[in-house]
């Protein structure tokens, strides 16, 4: 049994607090790792992670204290240290705790397939064994692996004003990748990029991502890659499949639109935001075709949840309709400070780090072309598939980003496969060029569990879903000459 | 006030927590099992700062174990996090040492699996005491006062252990800090500055301080649009971590290197057919020099240096046992991701004084930002500008430039594009708190060329 469904509040020994306010919030999650690379198990790797993150409002100051000890005694006592950091740095406040919300949040959500029973160790080495094994194609297959994370997780949050919110997670973090080597030159393939299949549920996410027998594809897709020629550069149209999309998504409008960069907070670490508090209501963000959701209630997504980790409920908001810029993504205390409405987004990675404004689940809402017609719609341009390069400025405007695998589209065709394409633009300008939004049969549900933000840093996970896209005159380039 | 600390996460207690722990696996092995551990902790002050005031205070104390369970060549390991109560974490370790043991039974042998059997048991204890942070930040806001100023005040101790069944102890402690802040100016106009160390020196402090507002005067001069081109460049060693961050991702990994995937593959060859840089160019891995632990999770103990890169040529690379074992190489006791964590780069010959005054007309770029591989096999990268970022003309700054994005190989950057290195080199600690504290570090110089290519 978890440490945090032990917990009874009556138990705990009467606290000398004087607070205000507190919580109490446990993390405990269980995680099996299963990999295999060129046909040899990697070791098994398991994880048991808990602890208890203490949070208490104080004298104006609010204060955190993190431990391992879940024992009365120990949450008693993080309790206490929490306080006094509250009381310590009360006359340096940025925020006065005395105006921050007391949440008394009750209920209960649980993953899709929580408690439906997991394959064995055996099965999964087995799976994993058969898609390697059908990676040596050719002996210019140098390197190959596929790989499997299975996590579980509760969380429970418990708060001075009587609030008593249990979460119970099944993660799936399936992935596969593939690198051809020849003539100076290395092309690696992969499922969706490192980690971009991710979600929550059970066996049932791998078969949505077909990944039984994606294994061979990959690799001749990798070999295919080092055939053929670099992706020519241009001005030209771009057709943004799923997993170039997330990225696209996540760094251009996901951290730019994150009220704790607007804020400024992040400034000295991940960077500040071309946004700025006065354009929400009235700033065009991208074409008309542009529609942005922050949706951490969809049951598959990496980053859905009932309640985020200040007890705030999980409610799905547009952030950009039609183009226009609507709302930040910033939790309660964010909200506060700014003025401005937000969302349920203030997270921790784990019991140590205190919650920050995060994405989640930001979605792009599909349109209504099909892949077909995108295509048949572009004169001269690239279809890029499955990030593999990132890049913006600290103000999350001018970007770069490259992409695995690329095909050329010529009057209405898919054309030749072309490695190395890369793109760059600006943010502020990029959006507006989105011409063509794909319909719901072009949307895939993908993630990173890799964000990374926050001092002291946090790599939390983030759910992205979005169709296929279409953008008109784009900065177009390839790699090296050799 | 002052805030009162876990007293259980102490050093003095903590090596012999460790030590305890150790003992109990030595008892849960059964005939024919051995075990290996490695030890993760930290007693942890973090004070988050924005606008001059404190965002978030705290503490935090966490210990993990990363317990790995052999018998013949089947292995498993299971990472724990521990309370610290000497009692449960015995029990945590019982129940983790059976479900590893009942693991084995799905595993086949691990060919790959190489292990340290000879015992070299090493001890070492940096950093006194720190004053406590909220003292630090009284100091460090009253000296902010009227400034924007953000960061993040870092301090406490940092454990590393190791132990395996063959009666192998290694410790590693350090008591330190690490203060990262930015003075804003406005928008993205900004002076970053560090300082981090085994002790607090307050008049230290204030001189760093001191030469930020000075750089602020710079950053506040009215910003620069340069158009995409060509310019002279001159790197300071912060932005040169940001190069070099990016090269040991992958770069220096024996097993990136021998699949063809390191951004310096084509620096192989067993004779003069490989890639050079400028002979100017000498790297190595020194753990003699930083703070990182002179061990690594599966108890071998690094060498004091390691040579990678000697005058232009790639001449070694980052071993760890398992990559040791697949490809028929000695290991040199790299982790598993085989990347550097004492990463060093000789100076050269240029005054740091001197190095504005040798860039004559072009950009100083104090940082860098967000770098990624455009094209790896061919060691090309992209990054952005960030902070204090001038264009200089005859020698003498004239305004901070709007960021630019690079777009550049390693091989011109530091080759044919090098024109000088400075003679000075600077310790840089690694600022990261990713899940703990980092414990690593680089030695770099400046590095002033002749040309980089800016896209955007």
């Amino acid at each position: 049994m978890p440490d945090a469904d032990r917990f009874t509040l009556s138990d705990l020994p009467p606290l000398r607090l004087d607070a205000d306010f507190w919580s109490l919030r446990w993390v405990e999650e269980r995680s099996e790792s299963y990999a295999v690379r060129k046909n040899v198990a990697l070791p098994f790797s398991a994880c048991t992670d808990r602890g208890v993150m203490a949070t208490v409002y104080a004298g104006g100051g609010c204060g955190y204290a993190a431990t391992a000890d879940t024992s009365l005694a120990g949450l008693s006592a993080a309790l206490e240290r929490a306080a006094a950091w509250a009381r310590a740095t009360a006359k340096f406040a940025l925020i006065d705790s005395r105006t921050l919300p007391r949440p008394a949040p009750r209920g209960e959500y649980a993953s899709p397939s929580v408690a439906t029973p997991s394959r064995s160790r055996r099965e999964w080495y087995e799976l994993l064994m058969n898609e390697s094994r059908a990676a040596a194609i050719d002996a210019r297959i140098v390197d190959w692996d596929a790989s499997i994370d299975v996590v579980h997780a509760t969380h429970r949050l418990v708060t001075s004003e009587g609030g008593d919110v249990v979460q119970r997670y099944r993660f799936l973090f399936p992935g596969m990748a593939v690198t051809a080597h020849a003539n100076g030159d290395t092309q690696t393939r992969t499922l969706h990029g490192h980690r971009g299949i991710c979600q929550q549920g059970g066996d049932e996410v791998l078969a949505r991502f077909g990944y039984e027998g994606a294994m061979r594809r990959i690799a001749g897709e990798a070999l295919e890659l080092l055939a053929a020629p670099n992706c020519p550069g241009g001005t030209m149209d771009v057709l943004l499949m799923p997993d170039q999309m997330i990225l696209q998504i996540h760094e251009s409008i996901g951290h730019p639109l994150e009220l704790d960069r607007i804020l400024g907070d992040e400034r000295n670490f991940a960077g500040t935001s071309f946004v700025t508090p006065d354009m929400f209501g009235s700033y065009r963000y991208g074409s008309d075709l542009l529609n942005v959701t922050f949706d951490p209630t969809r049951g598959e997504e990496l980053a859905s949840y009932g309640w985020d980790d200040e007890g705030a409920p999980a409610e799905r908001v547009s952030l950009i309709r039609n183009g226009i810029l609507e709302r930040p993504l910033g939790g309660a205390t964010s909200q506060l400070r700014a003025g401005l409405a937000g969302t349920s987004n203030a997270r921790a990675d784990n019991w140590n780090r205190p919650p920050i404004d995060r994405m989640a689940n930001l979605n792009l809402e599909p349109g209504d072309a099909t892949l077909e017609d995108m295509i048949a719609g572009i004169d001269r341009g690239v279809m890029m598939e499955t990030n593999c390069s990132w890049s913006i400025d600290d103000s999350r405007n001018k970007f770069q980003f490259g992409a695995e695998r690329g095909r050329l589209i010529e009057n209405g065709k898919l054309g030749a496969v072309v490695k190395n394409p890369n793109y760059r633009g600006i943010s502020a300008s990029f959006w507006r060029s989105l011409v063509r939004v794909g319909n719901a049969d072009t949307v895939q549900v993908l993630g990173s569990p890799h964000c990374g933000k926050g001092e002291p840093s946090q790599v939390i996970r983030v759910g992205h879903s979005s169709p296929a896209c279409v953008f008109a005159n784009v900065d177009v380039f390839g790699g090296e000459d050799r | 006030m002052n805030v009162p600390r876990d007293v259980g996460a102490a050093p003095a207690l903590m090596e012999t927590y460790f030590h305890d722990l150790a003992s109990t696996l030595d008892r849960l092995l059964v005939a024919g099992e051995s075990y290996t551990a490695g030890f993760s902790a930290e007693a942890s002050d973090f004070v988050r700062m924005n606008r001059g005031k404190v965002r978030q205070p705290g503490a935090v104390v966490q210990r993990y174990l990363d317990v790995r369970l052999i018998r013949g060549a089947k292995h498993a390991a299971h990472r724990l996090s521990l309370s610290g109560d000497a009692a449960a974490d015995r029990e945590m370790l019982r129940a983790a040492t059976a479900g590893l043991r009942d693991a084995l039974h799905d595993l086949d042998d691990d060919p790959h699996l190489l292990i340290a059997t000879d015992v070299h048991s090493t001890r070492a204890q940096r950093g006194g005491p720190l004053p406590p942070a909220e003292v630090v930040i009284d100091a460090v806001l009253g000296a902010a006062n009227g400034l924007d100023l953000v960061g993040l005040y870092a301090g406490g101790s940092m454990y590393r252990g190791f132990a395996n069944s063959f009666g192998q102890r290694n410790w590693h402690e350090a008591t330190l800090f690490n203060l990262q802040w930015s003075l804003y100016h406005r928008a993205d106009k900004a002076v970053k500055s560090a300082m981090s160390g085994f002790t607090w020196d307050e008049r230290a402090f204030a001189a760093r301080m001191d030469r930020a507002r000075t750089d602020l005067v710079h950053v506040a001069m009215p910003a620069m649009t340069l158009a995409p081109g060509k310019y002279r460049a001159y790197l300071t060693p912060a932005a040169m971590e940001d190069v070099a961050s990016i090269l040991c991702w992958g770069g220096f990994s024996a097993r990136a290197l021998a699949t063809r995937q390191s951004s310096l593959a084509r620096m192989q060859g067993s004779d003069d057919s490989g890639a050079r840089l400028d002979p100017r160019i000498t790297i190595s891995e020194a753990t003699v020099d930083g703070v990182a632990p002179s061990f690594q999770d599966d108890g071998f103990v690094r060498p004091e240096r390691v040579s990678l890169i000697d005058a232009g040529r790639l001449v070694g690379s980052l071993v760890s046992p398992r990559t040791a074992r697949e490809f028929s190489l000695e290991t040199n006791g790299a982790n598993g991701y085989e990347a550097p964590e004492a990463l060093a780069m000789a100076g050269g010959t240029l005054a740091t004084g001197d190095a504005v005054a040798a860039l004559g007309t072009g950009l100083y770029v104090g940082n860098l930002h967000y770098l990624n591989y455009s094209d790896r096999p061919a060691g090309r990268m992209t990054g952005m500008t960030r902070f204090a970022t001038f264009w200089v003309e005859n020698g003498r700054i004239v305004a901070p430039v709007n960021v630019l994005r690079f777009d550049d190989t390693l091989f011109r950057m530091l080759g044919a594009n090098l024109e000088a290195l400075t003679a000075e080199t600077e310790l840089i600690a690694e600022s990261g708190t990713y899940r703990e504290r980092a414990l690593s570090g680089m030695r770099l110089p400046g590095a002033l060329l002749s040309e980089l290519a800016f896209t955007l």
